[in-house]
Parts: C-alpha cells; structure tokens; sequence
C-alpha cells in the first residue's frame, strides 16, 4: 500500500528550544493513523506543519506524491484540540463560510451541508447562532465543517473531547466510514481505549522525537511479553505452582475465576513455548482459563514513554 | 485572492450586523444634534434673560450715554436715591447688580477705587461689558484733560485688509487661511477618530477569533496575513458605510431641525463669538466674500488634496490597525491589551496636538515638516498641512516614508500575529513579541 503522507526528517525550532527532532513518519493511503504522545512531545507543531500553519525549519513532506504546496490545503480537514466557531455567526452561513474557504463553491457546500445535517438530523439549527447551542450540538457543526470538503487527508486531534458517550460512538463510527471510503486519517489523542478501537498504525512521539511507529498489531507483537494468565482447577495447587516455577517465570495474577482455583501469570523461558505450558497444565488438572496477555495501547505508551524518560 | 475576498465580506457582514454597530450609527448623529439642539435651545434661553445693572455715579462723570444697553444687559441710573439705599433695594429686589462710581479727587484714583455688587459673581461677558463702557469714559475724560482732540482722534481710525498672495500669484487672506485650517483639521481629526474606532474594532475581533478558539480552524485554510489583511479591510469597508450615512443623516437632520425648531446653524457658531468675529462673519458670508470662498475653494488643488486625503487617510488608517490586530493577536483578553495600546495612541495624539497647534500657526515650520515625515504621525500633521500647499517633493518623501514603514510594520505585525493568535494563557512581554519576530516560518 502506497503511502498519503510521507513526513521526512522535519525539524521545528522555537527559539531554543526544539518541538521536532529530526522526526519521519509515512501514514499509508486509507488508513486510521494513530498520533500519540504525552502532553508537549510535539504532536500539535507536527500537526500544524502539516496543516501548513508553520513551516519546518528542515525536513520535507510529501502529499500523494507532492511537496506539500500551499493548494493542498483543499486537501486537507483538520479538527483542531482548540476549536471553535464564531459564537455569534449562524449555523449555517458560519458552514458555507468555511467551505468556501476550503475551497468549495456555495452551490456545492450547500448540497453538501443538506446531506450532512440531514444525516445528523440537525437541519432545524441552520439559522440558530453558535452560542444557542449545546457544547456537544457544537462540536457536531465542527467535525461536518472539517470533513464536507472530502479532503484525502483528516486530522483529528482529540476528537472526541466535549461529546458524551453516545455522540462520541457516533463520531467514531463516522470516522471509520470516511477511512473505508478512502480517506486517510491522522488521530491525535490520549484516549488509548479509542486507539485500539480505531486506529491501524500508530507512531509515539516523545520529548520532540518519534520514538516508536508501526502498524498496531506489529508493535504489540514487538512489546509482547510472552505472559500467560492461567486458571486451573487442581488437587494440589501448591505443587504445580512450585514446578512452574522450576520451568517458567510466575507471578501473581490478579483476576476471578468462577470456583476456587490457582490464579497465576505465567511468563514463558528461553526454550519453551505455549504448548509446554498448556500440555503441562493439562496434565496437572482442569485448564479453565488460558489467554496471552497482549500489552494494551495504554501498556504500550506508558512503558515506552517510561522507557524514553529514563534514557 | 478569493479568500481574501470571502474574509473581507464575512467582516464587513458581522460588524455590520452587530447591534452595537447599528446602535452607534443611527442613534449617535440623533444624540449629537439632539444635543447641539439642547446648548442652543439653553443659550437662547439664557439670553433672553436681560441683566439689569443700576449704577450710582457720585463722581458726576459718568451719563446714561456711557452705559449703552445691549440685548442682555440694561442699565439703570440710580444717582439720586444714594448708594446705601441702591445697595439695600438691589439686595432686596429684582436687579442684577449695583456699580458705584465714587467721587474721587482724580481719574487715576477714582479708576481703582469703583465697585460692583451683586447677587452672585458675574460671568465674563457681564463684567466685560462693564468694564468696557467704564473704561471708554475714563480714557476720553483722560484724553482731554492731556489735551487731545478726540474728534481727531476719531477721524484717524482705519482699517487695513493686507492681501496675500504667495510667490505662483496665488491671492488668499485670513478667511481662506481660516478655510484651509478647517479643511486640515476635520481632515486630520476624521483620520484620528476613524484609526481609534476602526483599529480597535480590528483588535477586538482578532481577540474573538481566539477567545473562541475558532483561529486555528481559519489559518489551517487560509494564511495568517490574508486574515489580517481581510481583517483590515472588512472593517475599513463597515467604517467607510457608518460615515457615509452619518453624513447623510446629519445633512437629513440639519435640514429637519433648522426648518422644524427654526434653528440657525451659523447664529449658533456666532453665539459664542465677541461682536467685532461676528460681525466680520456675517460680512465674510454676504455676498461678494461668499463669492470669493467658493473661488478659492475651486482654486485649491482639489484634485490633488482629494486623491493625498485618500493615500494618507488609508496609509495612516492601515498602519495602525496592523499595529492594533499584532496588539489582539498577543492577547487573551482585552484587559490586556493596556500596556500595548499606550504606544500605539501616543504618536496619534501626538501628530493631533501638532496639527492643533503648530501646523495652524505656522505650517511651514521645522516642527510641521518634521512630523508630516514621520510616518506614524504624518497622516494626521501632513493631511493639515497640505492645504497650505506643500512642495511636491516633500510629499513625495513623506509618501515614501510611510509607505515603506507601512510595509515594515504590516511584516512585523503579521509576524507577531502569525506566532501570537496560536499563544494562549501568559500574558506576552515585549520580550514575548521580540521572539516571536525572530521566529522562522
């Protein structure tokens, strides 16, 4: 699969202090690009680089096969952390207005609009001003401002901030629809629960530098443990849990079983496999839970971001 | 260029639109007439109450002919009933005041030794009035006695009216000097009043693109500088419309209350005016003068001055609403705003006090000429001396200047702007704003 976006060795400096540091990333054409990071590691001076905003003071980016060029902003949605509308401009001139700025003519924004409120069901707050309306009524207008231009590339960041659970949902469920219709997407958050619900890549970006990326499932696989959460009904619980850990690592585990078993995690040594350790189990008495601990997203970050720290 | 244009409209839309917008332009030229109308409806009333001064003149050198009434003084001649018994009756009654002439063995004595009582401290004009009539007795009394004819005297007044004209034979005088201070100053103060409103309308909705927090969804379409600019714009267009309708609306009104309430604009401008001022206006506006106005109102370099009005009222006007969108854009709030407005408002007021003063008396001095090449008060200072006719080069280099630090300081700005409408929270130093202008991209 070919890559949208292509962000080579950009540097960003303010004044001293540097916001990228020689960071690379290549998010795939019809993708959900997880963006992730603490507080101040530099994702929203990437995001605004790529958005045109600022400019890198080195590196380059490259759009579908093009320098990034200021026509490409057409091509371009972006939801910023920071959002907003005029508070005082209505709803629906406030939506042509920034469609035309996106390059859109009136005509066409406005079909556009219809099919999108239509969707939403939210046509009857076209002449309301931003300030009649909700937080979350809000943040609906916003993200149909962003995505009406049918831009190649979405940005979003913290998309979900300011929408309740439900609306949230639906949000989620639009963005999905818009990637397999072949948007691509950048997606910005701290949410882990939402990244492993949505995205198919991530890159973690800390202290200014990128310091993991990959598709999701290769670097869980690349943070896996080899840790397994075991349940068996035994006779003599103490026993098999002494020669485990004559074989593999134990640890305590902390979860419920339905009747009263040994609860343990179990991490696999050099020589051993899977296999070893269920066939083991098996013989020792009734295996009523076996399942590999997949690190989270969450798991992911925290022990990267740790580790980043620490160097 | 076709966002630029989108920008503009969308500004000139909401200003418009505002209700304070409205408010300001159709209410305030009512309230200003209403209360042009109000001091002139006060000041006749005042004028129709007539002062009545009685005085007791024991030096016998005073008559009735000295004391001549006019429309709001009259006086009164009380000799005979004594001054303890005047001051008692005055006190007690319906007059104004007393004036006692004491009897004095000589007019220098008896010049510093008159009284005048009264109920409460007379205005100017009363006092003047007396003093005046007093005065002209005592000096015709002294030149007698010194032995000098006053009907030669008399018949050695006359009045000189020195015609000007400049080296191209250009006539004027101190009517059409008065005309081209006129023309100079509302010129010049238009340009004051239309920077602080509009700048500041500039600066208040940059701060509401951030206080909303809608900024960043706006420069990842379009660039920084287009908004400034439509900014900019849009605003001027909404100010250009509020002045033209309160021209319309005071001309409309003007009509109105001067048929409706009988009103005479020029009594009113009068009113305030010693006899001698009135009286030349009066001649000044009859005839043959009025005549002359005109002329030289056509013989001025109209064409010229229209289109230096339109550069230096934009020049100026566009300088410092950057200036004032570079102040929003480093701010959160407009209480903050304080500390950066001081230097934008000093040059202004500045360049109005020397065109108040210095230009009118003397156009052509150092201190004119050097403030019409300062570019942020030579749109005011120049704008009042062109009337006066300045060289073409001195135009040219005045034009120049500002036209270069009016990119200057629209690139600075725009820098400022670029960095500050993404800046939240701190409230910026000036150390703040030099970094951000050192900022790459």
């Amino acid at each position: 699969m070919s890559n949208l976006l292509e962000i080579n060795n950009v540097v960003k400096r303010y004044g001293d202090y540097t916001a990228l540091n020689d960071v690379s990333l290549h998010i795939p054409k019809g993708s959900v690009f997880g963006l992730l990071g603490p507080n101040g590691a530099g994702k929203t001076s990437l995001i605004r680089i790529i958005n045109q905003i600022t400019m890198p003071d080195a590196g380059e980016i490259i759009l579908d096969g093009e320098k990034l060029a200021p026509h490409h902003i057409e091509h371009i949605g972006y939801l910023p952390e920071e959002r907003g509308l005029y508070k005082s401009m209505k709803v629906g001139e406030q939506a042509l207005y920034l469609a035309q700025l996106k390059g859109l003519s009136k005509a066409e924004a406005r079909k556009r609009l219809k099919y999108w409120f239509d969707k939403f069901d939210i046509g009857a707050w076209w002449n309301k001003k931003i300030e009649e309306l909700s937080k979350g009524m809000a943040q609906k207008v916003q993200f149909i401002v962003t995505v009406l231009h049918q831009p190649k590339l979405l940005i979003f960041d913290e998309p979900f901030s300011g929408f309740d659970p439900i609306n949230a949902q639906l949000i989620a469920k639009e963005i999905l629809q818009l990637r397999d219709e072949g948007a691509t997407i950048i997606f910005s958050t701290h949410r882990m629960e939402s990244v492993e619900e949505m995205c198919d890549y991530i890159a973690l970006i800390n202290k200014s530098n990128k310091i993991l990326d990959g598709k999701l499932d290769d670097v869980k696989r690349q943070y896996r443990t080899n840790t397994f959460q075991v349940g068996i009904n035994t006779s003599n619980p103490k026993e098999v849990e002494a020669k485990l850990k004559e074989n593999f690592k134990v640890y305590p585990a902390d979860f419920r079983m339905l009747n009263d078993g040994l609860t343990l995690n179990v991490k696999l040594t050099q020589g051993n496999s899977a296999n070893d350790l269920l066939s083991y189990l098996t013989s020792q008495g009734e295996v009523q839970h076996f399942v590999e601990l997949i690190p989270s997203a969450n798991d992911i970050f925290i022990q990267a971001v740790g580790k980043n720290s620490i160097v | 260029m076709k966002k630029l244009r989108l920008i503009i409209e969308r500004e000139f839309i909401a200003k418009v639109r505002n209700k304070s917008f409205l408010i300001m332009t159709f209410l305030s030229p009512l309230i200003g007439v209403g209360m042009i109308a109000l001091v002139v409806f006060l000041m006749k009333k005042n004028d129709d109450k007539v002062k009545e001064i009685v005085y007791v003149d024991e030096s016998g050198l005073f008559s009735k002919e000295d004391f001549k009434d006019t429309k709001t003084i009259k006086y009164q001649d009380f000799t005979d009933l004594g001054f303890e018994e005047t001051k008692k009756k005055v006190e007690d009654g319906n007059h104004y005041g007393v004036l006692y002439l004491p009897k004095q063995d000589s007019l220098e004595v008896l010049a510093k030794s008159i009284q005048f009582y009264s109920k409460d401290t007379p205005g100017l004009n009363t006092i003047e009035n007396v003093e005046r009539n007093v005065n002209r007795r005592l000096r015709n009394l002294k030149m007698t006695n010194l032995g000098i004819n006053l009907e030669k005297i008399k018949a050695s007044r006359i009045s000189s009216d020195i015609k000007m004209f400049n080296f191209s034979g250009e006539q004027s005088s101190k009517l059409i000097n008065g005309l081209k201070i006129g023309v100079g100053t509302v010129a010049g103060y238009l340009l004051m009043m239309f920077v602080i409103i509009y700048g500041t309308s500039v600066m208040r909705s940059v701060i509401e693109e951030k206080t909303s927090r809608i900024i960043e969804v706006i420069v990842s379409s379009v660039k920084p500088f287009q908004l400034m600019l439509g900014k900019i714009i849009g605003n001027a267009s909404a100010g250009l419309l509020q002045f033209i309708i309160w021209g319309i609306l005071l001309l409309i009104l003007n009509v109105v209350a001067s048929s409706f309430f009988g009103l005479d604009m020029s009594e009113m401008q009068t009113a305030n005016m010693s006899p001698e001022q009135a009286e030349a206006l009066k001649q000044a506006a009859s005839g043959n003068k009025m005549q002359m106005i005109f002329q030289e109102i056509m013989k001025m370099p109209l064409v010229t001055l229209f289109f230096l009005f339109i550069f230096y009222f934009f020049g100026g006007y566009m300088l410092y609403s950057s200036l004032f969108a570079a102040i929003g854009a480093a701010v959160d709030n407009e209480t903050d705003t304080q500390q950066f407005m001081m230097p934008i408002m000093m040059p202004l007021m500045l360049a109005v006090y020397v065109g108040a003063f210095t230009v009118i008396n003397d156009p052509h001095g150092p201190v004119s000429v050097i403030f019409s090449h300062i570019p942020l008060t030579s749109p005011i200072v120049m704008l009042m001396r062109v009337p006066f006719g300045v060289a073409w080069w001195e135009i040219a280099i005045s034009m120049a200047l500002l036209l270069i630090t009016f990119l200057g300081v629209v690139w600075l700005a725009s820098k400022i702007y670029r960095v500050g409408i993404l800046m939240y929270g701190k409230k910026p130093t000036y150390k703040d704003l030099w970094k951000w202008i050192r900022y790459s991209g």
